[in-house]
């Protein structure tokens, strides 16, 4: 009883949130929505049992990439007013979109079949006394391995490409360079020169460069 | 059983009433820990400077906390004429609500914690990782450029120490084989994490340093160059809460240090005399021995400049905490010392 009225709850705030997500005029209020999306999903994972999967959730999505897109979003300043004028013009295209997907899914829908002993395991995320973080890498890491890895090294090409876009050699920044600061001598830099009385000193020539 | 505990420990009712005494019996202790951190800081931070500190409101200037606490509480709460106002109240909120909320998993004694879950550990990391939105926020909210400044860099410094943090926390959970707090406490009795995972200790601490914008990381304030950064358009009340904040968080760094490494409630001698001293003393104490070094550290280290920061973290932390982990594992297999859970 309590626990329906919770799920209730909890699921009307993440779908208003979402729709918050697409329909506020202020990007930076649109990511604080998508936030609080990611935190009724983890409540909604903790009702079910599956206390790892809403803490990664957590971990991950709010504490990590939601902060980067916050960044962004702040960082760029993004003309909302502009975008919003090309809404007209994209509508057809999107709704287009929208509906092929949504019709494909209703196909799918129609042909679906639950398995028999699928309904009755719904709330029941890790078999017999195991701890749920337990069971799922005891899934994850024995039938599913290959799939895992695959996952992985999909990530890691992403992130090499992120890496290689940004990497630039930036000669024209005065990057500090700590070893060659470190091994700079005295003798390399300084010489002295005894200066002649109205006629001054001359530079030495591996000076002049500096000066 | 008497009735009042059938009621307390049976019923709906009492089980509510009863984890809000527990609470009550959590916060009001870490919150007077709190006001009095401020003057222990100030203490330390005198006596490192050769000063004497504040010490002319009450004997030892014991009355200090109190003092500035009537004096925030009487000042106007200003909000900027451009800032966001309800985003602009909300981040101090926040930040101090979180430095709060992690401390339920801590167990302060042996299955002494309000919450005694199972993945406990990731509880206190999903909360410190939350705690960088009160930041953001803050530095959005006020609309000041030096406030946006501060944001940007502590958003991005909490997010690159999360990394090493992250690696150094599955270190020790392959160690344990549980993520419950008491179950890693309860695993160092023979010897504390501390010793055989010495590089990620330090690690650790040095992560946590900078995942509360600490000095030598505090650039996100960096008074010298972006005045007070992300809250320098905060007053009275509202500045107050995240001075707070910082200083329960300083706390919960050093309480999830102590229960990482440091044996928890664990006696450091453990023979007669000592162990009939309670565990919460030696929680307690190894709490203070953290948070004297983050004052130490404070009181001794200029500023860490922005891209030295990135690099220690990047380039300095994250391969050492990697390669820690891979060689842990490797041991733990190796010697047929892995936790089979």
């Amino acid at each position: 009883m309590i626990a329906n009225l919770a799920f209730d709850l909890f699921s009307a705030i993440l779908l208003g949130s979402a729709v918050m997500v697409v329909s506020s005029r202020n990007p930076v209020h649109s990511v604080l929505f998508l936030i609080l999306c990611f935190i009724n999903a983890a409540i909604l994972f903790l009702m079910a049992g599956a206390e790892f999967l809403a803490l990664v959730l957590v971990i991950v999505y709010v504490g990590a990439v939601a902060v980067l897109f916050m960044f962004v979003v702040m960082m760029l300043d993004v003309d909302f007013s502009e975008l919003r004028e090309g809404v007209q013009r994209y509508a057809p295209i999107g709704a287009a979109v929208g509906l092929v997907l949504f019709v494909e899914l209703a196909f799918v829908m129609v042909n679906w079949v639950i398995a028999p002993g699928a309904a009755g395991m719904r709330l029941l995320p890790a078999p017999g006394n195991m701890t749920n973080t337990a069971a799922l890498g005891s899934v994850l890491y024995t039938n599913y391995i290959f799939l895992f890895q695959l996952a992985g090294a999909v990530l890691l090409v992403a992130m090499i490409g992120a890496i290689v876009l940004t990497l630039r050699d930036r000669k024209r920044g005065k990057t500090q360079d700590i070893d060659i600061q470190h091994s700079r001598m005295p003798a390399d830099t300084l010489s002295m020169v005894n200066a002649k009385l109205g006629a001054g000193a001359s530079v030495p020539a591996r000076h002049e460069d500096a000066l | 059983m008497n009735s009042l505990e059938t009621f307390l420990f049976t019923t709906d009712l009492g089980i509510v009433i009863l984890t809000i005494l527990k609470s009550l019996a959590l916060i009001v202790p870490l919150l007077i820990g709190v006001a009095y951190l401020t003057l222990a800081e100030r203490k330390v931070l005198g006596a490192i400077q050769l000063r004497k500190g504040p010490n002319v409101v009450g004997p030892f200037g014991l009355w200090q906390p109190f003092a500035d606490a009537i004096k925030m509480l009487m000042k106007e709460t200003i909000i900027p004429a451009g800032a966001n106002r309800a985003l602009f109240v909300l981040a101090p909120l926040l930040t101090f609500g979180l430095a709060v909320t992690a401390w339920a998993v801590i167990p302060v004694s042996n299955h002494w914690a309000i919450a005694n879950i199972n993945v406990g550990i990731l509880y206190i990391f999903a909360i410190s990782s939350l705690g960088v939105y009160g930041i953001i926020i803050a530095g959005w909210a006020s609309n000041s450029k030096y406030a946006f400044l501060g944001a940007m860099r502590s958003a991005a410094q909490m997010v690159s120490y999360e990394v090493s943090m992250g690696f150094v926390i599955v270190t020790v959970i392959m160690c344990v084989g549980s993520q419950n707090l008491n179950d890693i406490v309860l695993a160092q009795r023979h010897i504390w994490f501390a010793i055989p995972l010495f590089p990620m200790f330090i690690i650790f601490f040095i992560s946590g340093l900078a995942e509360t914008n600490r000095a030598p990381f505090d650039l996100a304030e960096g008074d010298t160059e972006i005045v007070a950064g992300f809250f320098v358009e905060y007053s009275a009340m509202s500045f107050a809460l995240f001075f707070l904040g910082e200083y329960a968080n300083m706390i919960l760094i050093s309480a999830t240090t102590t229960v990482l490494f440091l044996g928890g409630w664990l006696s450091p001698l453990p023979f007669i005399p000592f162990t009939w001293i309670p565990g919460v003393f030696w929680f307690v104490f190894k709490i203070f021995v953290c948070l004297f070094v983050f004052i130490w550290v404070r009181g001794t280290l200029p500023r860490y400049r922005y891209d030295q920061i990135m690099a220690l973290g990047w380039k300095v932390f994250l391969p050492i905490s990697l390669v820690w982990l891979v060689m842990t594992a490797g041991f733990l297999e190796i010697f047929g010392m892995l936790p089979h859970a």
